[in-house]
């Protein structure tokens, strides 16, 4: 019994690492008013970095920084586009999302003799209590490194947020452009910042995904993962805790389905994967009302505009 | 100069100017890797236009991305972000095929029946969304989402179910022959048919090695009267009205909450019409066991983006997606570049249709010398 | 050439500033003394706020210089502004929502503990003595959104104030306020005066300029005028200087021919967004060929009961009957067909739809109507004729503008489409919200004579305006609302402007 319970959390925990860390970029670039459709462009691209540095590095730590630098150079692109060029932040996050696993293909390819999937790295990411790693019940709890990494980062973010003079910056900048411009805060400059850490962070995801719980990147290493870490940020009302706890919730779901999976019930297995969307959305209903986006999110900044 | 503006900020010009930079980037990148780029160009190229086999399966695989291009294009028109596409797809595909298996009518009833269920599953898909939206305030974008993944969970559920599960394959039986839109597909393999082909090579090369279907000219006609819908008729005065500000759309009259979920219910039958053609136009005629999205709905939004949501703007992207896509398989057999720089150069000329926007406010500020700024 | 005497705290000599090709500024002075009240006077799209935002660093200028104390300075953005000890109000209150109104005043300059966390003890403090100081109440622990708009400026200046202003510019700030509280800031601004700073007030209202200020500098279409001792001319004068030829302040009409009652509001309740009441038992009618105006404070239930009588949001009890028909809880639709036209108070946001063209924005209420549309079909030829013939009578420029955008237009052409569509539908009772709010002299001018043509023509009329001038000068009768309630009607005429702004503020009429 204790058994199953530990293996609950551990798998949930597992599922909800990768999600967790896009979905908190995603809370900070939508928090500082930019809307980031392209978590899934730019997790594929941490996806793809991360393996393939990990692989060709023996490092599995240096395979997540690098994931980390590449999802923050593409999300450049998407700053630049949005911020300095003011275009339409939906577009340019739909071409990020094209351009991501365009670019990740294109170089595996190069890279590993025209395959489209990676070798499997030979270091993956630490467990928490190291690979001989506890027993019995303990066992199902030896996640990975980066579960502990993501669950410090929605904590240090909401501190971040909403009690330092930073997180006070970027709010006012995402509700209120203008009023944190006439303060003297440099509008662009936090936006920037804030795209690419997003950028940053949805790499981490990616190579979560393909440093730890898969050993490699394929095609379908990152396959709407981007799109349910945005859907968390819906969900968790643009907060760090909210998102969080969303991608737990995602995670749980997905844990379910294995662990009723493989157990006595007789329920289709495609019947249970379709479960934490159908749950979501009932809570939905049941529950969250009418969403409120930061104030200013999807609209460029102009100064003098009123 | 006046006239160069006036050209500089046609939606066309733009999207010439994306596509330029796109394939600009893309060769730079082909450079970059060692790759011929000129030598590149021209096999693309080759392999799009050098044979009626190439153009007519340009055709057959632009079709579906026009179709749910025009889709996704009514609901950005409407104000709606309708990236719950793939899942509308999805289900039309479903739907088609599960009624395309159990019923056995003749053609001039299967194909209608077929199709109709395709759009019947789409519109009440994407009318889901639109209710949840109208009626609790839910984000479009969040519940799209979901839908997405339901549908290609439920999909999986219905090509493994016994009833319509293949033996030995990862998919369904194909649906009965009745409801094939192939053009002259029948005809093609009675007597008179397989003698007029052998003498005849271009028909040969079209209708025997490719799937040429009726959709693409559904495409064409939808197109039409879609656009027809949305600037001539007073429905579609209304839906661009609430999409393009719902609140003095209110204040005037309008039913916001209906034409919402009326724009989402015509979105999604658009886009299970294009599953429709799609499972009766191509072999294998059924649906399979998928293992993630196989991004037509997705893709279609890169489309629409590309037309600026023009319906008919949607066939010449839709084509040109189509054709980047099947030219990019005889890049990688001929050059060997991988085939990924396509996307790449969608993704690209995506991107830049995004900073071609700014494109007429600066033509304005220029020109008119800014008139308005200073109130 | 004044020269740079420390005397003044602010002088800017030679200011343009083009916009593309369009000229804001051309060659403009202004020479503020400290411990003094300038006003900065001239009309919508002057430059007055183009001239402060320079000041402010928010635009750089092309030409010309500034001096601070008597050094010359280059601001390049409000950082710079700030550390000069300049500081803004704006018109349109620059406050975070969501935060408190602490957290709204250390925006940017917080003070912080280790790790960048922030000391709101401190802050809190610092505070309160400078609302001690020159009397600005304010609650510091309140949300900005659920605070008063008098108190929403309070906390505007205190911004200021906690960054050392020496000079305060005030951007149209009695816009927005009560007789009583503009009184009140009057004193506070000669309290801060008194001080030594120096305080400049953006303004087109002649008579708050004759009531607070020392000096006038008159601005006209970015060109500098006159500057003038306030004391010695009289309103009249300060107008015709800024619009540069004479300008009738008091509006022409004929009395009233009042009929039937046409309109009737009874014992209305309606809620807000925050489920509490608004409106709070109103009762009102309005007669065919009367205009009624309603004056009060913004805040006090307008905006819930526009919304009720266009049926906009749910009416908790009560009646509102046009010809006898009921209208509450109806739809929009129901209303507009009823013979109710309504010019909304948010022109860009309820009156037209921008991206639309003018002859689509035209007929955003008749579309369904023959001869626009048959059988589900527009009929654009109907549709640019009728946009034609509306432009002409209503004189909204461009001529051509038919098929543009109507986001192209200016804010005073929009809203001329907006009357003469409204107008178009020939209702039984028109009502006009704040209907020339951001127009220049002529255009109020064109809006007011509108509204008695409609009068005279035998509509009942309802007017809303926060400017109490307006209502007093245009309406047959005037109702005074607060609290959700009309506390007193008055036929024109009959009724001064004290006893008017006391019943806007909640006080009593003792006869």
């Amino acid at each position: 019994m204790l058994s199953s319970i530990t293996l609950f959390i551990g798998i949930t925990l597992m599922y909800s690492t990768p999600l967790a860390f896009a979905a908190l970029g995603g809370v900070v670039s939508e928090r500082s008013g930019v809307t980031n459709l392209g978590i899934e462009g730019m997790m594929t691209i941490g996806a793809f970095t991360g393996a393939t540095v990990g692989y060709f590095t023996g490092s599995a730590w240096g395979g997540f920084l690098a994931a980390g630098a590449a999802g923050g150079m593409i999300a450049l692109l998407h700053a630049f586009a949005s911020i300095t060029c003011r275009a339409d932040q939906t577009i340019s996050g739909i071409a990020i999302n094209l351009i991501g696993p365009g670019v990740a293909l294109f170089i595996c390819r190069i890279l590993f003799d025209g395959a489209t999937m990676t070798v499997p790295v030979t270091n993956k990411i630490p467990k928490l209590f190291g690979s001989a790693g506890g027993s019995g019940a303990l066992k199902n709890l030896n996640v990975d490194v980066t579960v502990v990494v993501a669950l410090a980062l929605a904590v240090l973010l909401r501190v971040f947020l909403y009690k330092t003079k930073w997180g006070f910056h970027i709010r006012a900048v995402g509700e209120h452009p203008a009023a944190a411009d006439t303060m003297g805060i440099h509008v662009y400059r936090i936006r920037y910042l804030c795209v690419i850490v997003s950028g940053i962070l949805a790499g981490f995801g990616g190579a979560s995904m393909t440093l730890a719980i898969i050993p490699q990147f394929t095609p379908t290493a990152i396959s709407g993962q981007g799109f349910i870490a945005l859907a968390a940020v819906i969900f968790g009302k643009w907060t760090p805790h909210g998102a969080y706890g969303a991608c737990l919730l995602f995670g749980a779901a997905q844990a379910l389905t294995v662990i009723l999976g493989g157990g006595s019930f007789q329920v289709p297995s495609e019947i249970l994967a379709m479960l934490p969307y159908v749950i979501t959305i009932i809570i939905l209903i049941l529950f969250v009302g009418r969403s409120a986006a930061p104030k200013a999110s999807g609209q460029p900044y102009e100064k003098g505009a009123r | 100069m006046d006239k160069a503006a006036k050209i500089l900020k046609k939606p066309f010009t733009m999207t010439l100017i994306a596509i330029f930079f796109g394939f600009l980037v893309a060769g730079i990148i082909l450079a970059a890797a060692g790759y011929p780029t000129f030598h590149s160009l021209s096999v693309l190229l080759q392999g799009v236009f050098s044979g009626p086999k190439h153009i007519s399966n340009v055709i057959i695989k632009s079709t579906p991305l026009i179709l749910t291009g025009i889709g996704v294009a009514f609901a950005f028109q409407t104000g709606l972000f309708n990236i719950g596409a793939e899942g509308q797809f999805i289900m039309g595909c479903v739907a088609a095929t599960t009624v395309g298996i159990v019923c056995d009518f003749p053609p001039v009833i299967q194909i209608p029946l077929v199709l109709a269920a395709g759009v019947l599953a789409g519109a009440v898909f994407g009318g889901m969304v639109g209710f949840l939206k109208a009626k609790f305030g839910i984000h479009e974008v969040l519940t799209s989402i979901m839908f997405n993944w339901i549908a290609l969970y439920f999909s999986n559920f219905i090509s493994d179910l016994k009833r319509f599960h293949k033996p030995d394959t990862m998919g369904t039986y194909a649906i009965n022959k009745s409801g094939y839109t192939m053009i002259l597909g029948s005809w093609k393999t009675t007597k008179e048919g397989k003698e007029v082909l052998v003498n005849n090579e271009f028909l040969r090369d079209t209708l025997l090695k490719t799937d040429v279907n009726a959709g693409i000219l559904a495409a064409v006609v939808l197109a039409i009267l879609v656009s027809f819908l949305l600037y001539k008729t007073t429905k579609g005065f209304e839906l661009r009205a609430v999409g393009a500000n719902r609140f003095a759309a209110e204040s005037t009259g309008i039913d916001v909450n209906k034409n919402i979920l009326h724009a989402m219910i015509i979105s999604g039958g658009i886009c299970g019409l294009a599953a429709a053609f799609y499972i009766t136009g191509n072999s294998p005629h059924g649906i399979a066991t998928l293992a993630a999205f196989e991004n037509t709905g997705f893709n279609a939004l890169g489309v629409c983006l590309i037309a600026a949501s023009s319906p008919i703007g949607c066939i010449f992207a839709g084509l040109l997606f189509g054709g980047l896509l099947y030219g990019g398989q005889s890049l990688q057999y001929e050059v060997g570049a991988p085939s990924e720089i396509i996307n790449i150069v969608i993704g690209v000329v995506v991107f830049f249709v995004a900073l071609t926007h700014i494109i007429p406010p600066l033509v304005d500020r220029f020109s008119k010398g800014g008139k308005n700024h200073a109130k | 050439m004044a020269g740079e005497s420390s005397e003044y705290a602010v002088q800017m000599h030679g200011i343009t500033k083009r916009f593309g090709s369009f000229c804001a500024l051309q060659d403009m002075n202004l020479n503020v003394k400290k411990g003094s009240i300038h006003s900065l006077l001239g009309e919508n799209g002057a430059g007055k706020s183009t001239l402060m935002n320079i000041l402010y660093g928010l635009y750089q200028a092309d030409e010309g210089e500034i001096f601070v104390n008597g050094e010359k300075v280059d601001i390049k953005n409000p950082n710079v502004a700030i550390e000069h000890g300049i500081g803004m109000v704006h018109q349109h209150f620059m406050l975070v929502d969501d935060f408190t109104v602490t957290q709204n005043i250390v925006l940017g300059n917080e003070i912080t503990s280790h790790m960048g966390i922030v000391d709101a003890k401190k802050a809190r403090k610092k505070i309160l003595d400078i609302v001690e100081k020159y009397g600005l109440e304010v609650d510091p622990d309140a949300k900005v959104s659920d605070i008063s708009v008098g108190m929403q400026q309070r906390v505007e200046i205190l911004k200021a104030l906690y960054r050392g202003a020496e000079l305060l510019i005030l951007d149209e700030p009695t816009a927005v306020l009560t007789p009583q509280e503009i009184d009140d800031l009057i004193s506070i601004m000669n309290n801060l005066a008194k001080d030594g700073k120096a305080i400049i007030i953006i303004t087109h209202k002649l008579k708050e300029i004759k009531a607070s200020s020392d000096i006038c500098t008159i601005i006209r279409r970015g060109r500098y005028i006159d500057t003038l001792l306030v004391k010695g001319v009289t309103e009249n004068e300060l107008a015709t200087l800024m619009v540069g030829h004479e300008v009738k302040l008091v509006v022409d009409k004929t009395p009233a021919n009042a009929g039937e009652v046409v309109f009737e509001i009874k014992d209305l309740i309606v809620k807000n967004d925050r489920k509490l009441d608004a409106v709070k038992g109103l009762s009102l009618q309005v007669r065919k060929g009367e205009i009624v105006g309603i004056a009060g404070i913004d805040g006090n239930g307008q905006r819930e009961l526009v919304e009720a009588i266009n049926a906009l949001t749910p009416v908790a009890s009560g009646h509102i009957t046009i010809n006898g028909k009921p209208l509450e809880n109806t739809s929009p639709r129901q209303v507009i067909d009823s013979g109710v036209s309504t010019i909304p108070e948010d022109r860009q946001k309820r009156g037209l739809v921008l991206d639309f063209s003018v002859n689509e924005n035209c007929v955003l209420e008749q579309y369904r109507r023959t001869p626009f549309s048959k059988k589900g079909i527009l009929l654009k030829k109907e549709m640019e004729e009728f946009t034609k013939e509306l432009i002409q009578e209503y004189d909204v420029r461009p001529e051509d503008c038919g098929s543009r955008r109507a986001g192209s237009l200016s804010g005073g052409n929009q809203q001329k489409v907006i009357i003469g569509r409204e107008i178009a539908m020939d209702p039984d009772i028109l009502i006009a919200v704040q209907p020339t709010r951001g127009l220049d002299v002529g255009a109020i001018e064109t809006v007011h004579r509108t509204l008695i043509r409609e009068r005279d023509k035998g509509k009942a009329v309802l007017l809303i305006s926060f400017e109490l001038d307006e209502v007093m000068n245009v309406s047959d009768t005037i109702a005074v609302i607060y609290d959700g309630k009309i506390q007193d009607t008055f036929k024109q005429g009959t009724v001064d402007e004290n006893t008017i702004g006391l019943l806007m503020a909640g006080g009593k009429n003792h006869g």
